[in-house]
């Protein structure tokens, strides 16, 4: 299984561009999993440093998971005004608090301007951005939420934070001994 | 193991509702998507049915309707159906249990339910494509999607 498209412009990325480690997830906001798997990630992003970028693509399982759609949007929204990473933090710290007065709530705390934010928040091409990924997400063989590929292949080991910070860290050395 | 590609899908009829009943040889000229899965409320099958409901808009774009298949009952489809907000039917090999999952060659006959096994069919009846997963794996969408993709442009 591996990851189509592979990362690119439209995405987003956090850290060092240039890492051997390119950790991507397909994530829904309102998924419990996915709020444990946030602090899995921080760990292995804390554990890894430089050598890891990491990269969230929008995977909203929007029949089970009412807010799902709406919380995505409000973290695309926060994108395009550069400010994607702190909303995507506040939503999974907050997995509780996604109905829509509450979204623009945090858009408000975070310092975003609040008239572009309704605006992108309801756009076509917010909307198209998040179905884009939703598809790449199945196309790419997603088979639940959260699903993580690492350096472009699915990982289908465990990501408890202690075993996803080992297998990663592991991988990370395998890198950068071959030349 | 499993119904190949190019063989005949054989024909079933199985209520999808308390009061309905869909028949395979009804949707000729559509193209039809069985997923065969184990159980209502199993784990796995969590993940696997809610992706399908939001890929349905793309299914219809190639044409091709889906539909469930365990060997539970018409109201444990209804409730699971309900409480995981699916849009798509269920339909129940209860009585006699497994026999279109027998038909298919995807009962697990120990067990007494059925492969997690996926059949793309095209507008004939004819398989197109299937694929067996190993039991505790969730197979997604990605084969069901390259199967509908492939058979774009042609009549069948």
């Amino acid at each position: 299984m591996s990851l189509k498209p592979p990362v690119g412009p439209q995405d987003h990325v956090l850290g060092n561009p240039d890492a051997p480690i390119e950790l991507v997830e397909y994530g829904d906001f309102e998924c419990p999993f996915c709020g444990q798997a946030y602090y899995s990630v921080k760990a292995v992003q804390a554990a890894l440093g430089d050598d890891l970028h990491f990269v969230f693509r929008n995977f909203p399982l929007a029949q089970a998971h009412p807010h799902a759609l709406q919380a995505a949007q409000a973290a695309e929204a926060a994108g395009l005004q550069g400010r994607f990473w702190e909303m995507h933090d506040v939503l999974f710290e907050h997995q509780d608090m996604l109905d829509e007065p509450d979204l623009f709530r945090f858009a408000g705390a975070l310092g975003l301007d609040l008239e572009r934010f309704a605006r992108d928040f309801a756009s076509p091409e917010v909307a198209a951005k998040i179905r884009a990924d939703f598809l790449s997400g199945a196309r790419s063989g997603v088979n639940g939420t959260p699903t993580f590929f690492v350096n472009g292949e699915r990982y289908d080991g465990s990501w408890a934070p202690q075993d996803f910070v080992a297998a990663l860290s592991s991988l990370a050395r395998d890198v950068a001994v071959r030349p | 193991m499993a119904l190949e590609a190019g063989k005949q899908a054989p024909d079933f009829t199985l209520n999808s509702t308390p009061d309905q009943k869909v028949s395979l040889s009804e949707l000729k000229g559509r193209r039809v998507i069985l997923a065969f899965y184990p159980a209502d409320w199993s784990p796995v099958c969590s993940d696997q049915l809610p992706i399908y409901s939001e890929l349905l808009p793309e299914f219809r774009r190639y044409g091709a309707d889906i539909m469930g298949i365990s060997v539970d009952g018409v109201w444990c489809h209804a409730a699971f159906a309900k409480d995981r907000k699916l849009r798509f039917p269920l339909l129940a090999d209860f009585e006699p249990k497994g026999e279109v999952a027998r038909a298919y060659d995807v009962y697990r006959k120990k067990d007494g339910f059925s492969e997690r096994a996926l059949f793309v069919i095209d507008r004939e009846g004819i398989i197109h494509w299937s694929y067996v997963s190993p039991i505790g794996i969730n197979p997604g969408a990605d084969g069901i999607l390259e199967a509908l993709e492939s058979m774009e442009g042609k009549k069948s």
